[in-house]
């Protein structure tokens, strides 16, 4: 935890590639689950978030 | 006889040889890349960018003289606070989760049964595979006579097992069926597209390393779960990407089969979207709902290569 941790604030790409995909997972799972409006109301801007962020950290050094 | 290359350099006019000569590697090969980035950017790149802006208008696309408004962020606030959009996200989530689920399953079956060497190999692969020759349009149609309660096969072959009768079911007319009728039509469709990408694995995997297990007295079981899966689960993935995408994006099949109905309840993203761009006219409504499912898919197919990557580097 505390490497992931010390990834990130090391702009390192692993970790934020880490947290980007969970971002997007996250979304996507808001965006598909049948139990709550809300959710769903604010899925696109997590996947939105998560893939911008994917974008930008996949040129991060390793 | 002249070379027909030397004739052709010969009949290139003298100052355009001289200028082809003194072009670098680097700009001839631009010249050659050029006409396909031109045509990239024309056909993908420029349409998503104009999507994009569309999404933040009210533009209707039959009503061209109307004045075009800037609606801001209006089109994604009505669409994900739409309970209906909603309920078509969770009927592409039941068809996209199940259809995925039993195609990988089926399909891996069929492809470690079909790489066993047994008389009549080939012809069973070309009889397998024949339904994914078919356009989704005819299967859809067949599949709709198929389900019909009077006189479908399917319904008097689940009678044949269950004991009920045939005509007491509508596999497309019932609200808890149709969303499975899609699914057991993709799905029959569709397996063996799994079943090749699954069998070019399996004959990936060198005969030497199951006859190493076999000296080390490896079981055939733990052969399986230790070096068959292993080594064919990159293109077990690679099937789960292309149909998670396309499946994500499915129209014709269902169109035809359903309709998207009884009610609402095969309506999937897609049916649902070509109704608010072509039947409703809303294109800025529409641009939007396009630009969330754009974003949804990207952003899948993005993390899904990510793993892809890395379970080739094991």
């Amino acid at each position: 935890m505390s490497a992931f941790i010390i990834g990130l604030l090391r702009l390192r790409r692993g970790p934020w590639e880490m947290l980007a995909s969970i971002l997007i997972a996250l979304g996507v799972v808001m965006l598909m689950q049948p139990f709550l409006l809300g959710l769903f109301t604010y899925s696109f801007i997590v996947t939105l978030i998560g893939t911008v962020m994917f974008i930008i950290v996949s040129h991060f050094p390793e | 006889m002249a070379n027909p290359v030397t004739a052709a350099a010969k009949a290139t006019p003298e100052p355009v040889a001289q200028k082809i000569r003194g072009l670098s590697d680097r700009t001839i090969a631009w010249i050659f890349v050029a006409p396909t980035i031109f045509l990239l950017l024309a056909v993908n790149i420029f349409p998503l960018i104009w999507t994009i802006r569309l999404s933040f208008t009210n533009y209707r696309v039959n009503r061209p003289n109307n004045d075009v408004e800037w609606v801001g962020l209006r089109n994604y606030e009505r669409i994900l606070n739409d309970p209906d959009i909603w309920s078509t996200m969770q009927a592409t989530a039941h068809f996209l989760i199940w259809t995925i689920v039993l195609q990988v399953l089926i399909g891996f079956t069929l492809a470690y049964l079909i790489n066993k060497k047994f008389k009549g190999n080939d012809l069973w692969t070309t009889i397998i595979v024949f339904p994914m020759m078919l356009s989704p349009a005819v299967v859809g149609n067949f599949w709709t006579f198929l389900y019909q309660p009077q006189i479908g096969l399917f319904n008097y072959v689940v009678a044949f097992f269950t004991g009920a009768d045939p005509s007491s079911f509508s596999m497309i007319g019932d609200v808890n069926l149709a969303p499975w009728a899609i699914v057991i039509a993709d799905t029959w469709m569709w397996t063996p597209f799994v079943m090749l990408i699954c069998l070019a694995g399996l004959r990936s995997i060198p005969d030497s390393i199951y006859e190493a297990a076999e000296c080390d007295r490896a079981s055939k079981w733990r052969q399986f779960w230790t070096i068959t899966i292993p080594m064919a689960l990159p293109f077990l993935m690679l099937a789960v990407l292309f149909r998670g995408i396309e499946n994500f994006k499915m129209f014709d099949l269902v169109v035809q089969l359903t309709g998207g109905g009884p009610g609402n309840i095969t309506t999937l993203t897609s049916i649902d979207l070509k109704r608010e761009a072509f039947e409703k006219w809303r294109t800025g409504y529409s641009s939007a709902y396009a630009v969330i499912l754009f974003v949804t898919v990207f952003g899948l197919a993005a993390i899904y290569v990510k793993a892809l990557n890395k379970v080739k580097e094991r």
